[in-house]
């Protein structure tokens, strides 16, 4: 388990009807444009991360002036990388949809639940999830996390 | 009990608030009368049948779904975006 620290996270949520221009002038500053909703997806220069319904996260700067409420989140999220052979048993204990390969792919992101938590979720490797939750509960997360990987290891 | 979310998928209750009838989508102009926004406010249908509801997916995407269900059968039979139903 390692901590993930993103030096820029902005969340765009694009205005009305302008979905597709926003979306459109990303990708000419990053390269890329918004995901389809539950994908996240990378380039070497940034990410972005679908976060609910018309919400991205965006890890790097961007402006998107009169296309999207821009706002600046860098310090408001504690993100997890949590790694391992039983990373989907431990996941499983504690949030409630199917994280299993066949299920839920490399590139994939769920907004879900981790306990009483509200988290996203992606899966960035064969066995690897980031876990993403707000700050203030980070403590809850790493302990959340490390119960449920010492419970399996118990079995 | 399982809902499916339009964005999300097929999701845990727990992931869901519930709202109620799904009134809120079919608000009286502000000139109908007293009688339009007492129902509006105050009167509810009790089906023995289809019946429509708003939940809110609280701890998934954000968004307000219309819930299609059967109140005698509990069968779930359609899931909307309240956005797209109210357009």
């Amino acid at each position: 388990m390692t901590e993930v620290t993103l030096d820029r996270i902005m969340s765009a949520a694009p205005f009305a009807g302008l979905t597709k221009p926003a979306s459109a002038a990303l990708k000419e500053q990053i390269g890329l444009g918004l995901s389809a909703p539950g994908r996240a997806i990378s380039n070497r220069r940034a990410r972005v991360i679908w976060a609910g319904q018309r919400m991205w996260l965006v890890a790097a700067d961007v402006a998107l002036d009169g296309l999207a409420a821009v706002t600046d989140q860098s310090d408001a999220w504690a993100i997890l990388r949590i790694e391992g052979p039983g990373v989907v048993d431990v996941l499983a204990r504690l949030v409630p949809i199917d994280l299993r390969a066949d299920h839920f792919k490399g590139g994939h992101t769920a907004r879900t639940m981790l306990g009483h938590m509200s988290v996203g979720i992606t899966r960035v490797g064969a066995q690897a999830f980031e876990v993403m939750a707000m700050r203030s509960m980070a403590a809850t997360l790493v302990h959340e996390l490390q119960s449920a990987a010492e419970n399996v290891a118990a079995r | 009990m399982r809902i499916t979310c339009p964005h999300c998928g097929e999701r845990d209750r727990r992931e869901f608030y519930y709202q109620g009838d799904a009134v809120a989508l079919a608000r009286p102009a502000p000139d109908a009368g007293a009688q339009a926004w007492d129902d509006y406010l105050h009167n509810r249908d009790n089906p023995a049948g289809d019946t429509q509801d708003l939940w809110f997916h609280e701890a998934g995407c954000g968004a307000w779904i219309v819930v299609t269900r059967n109140t005698v059968t509990h069968a779930v039979a359609d899931t909307k975006l309240a956005a797209m139903v109210k357009r």
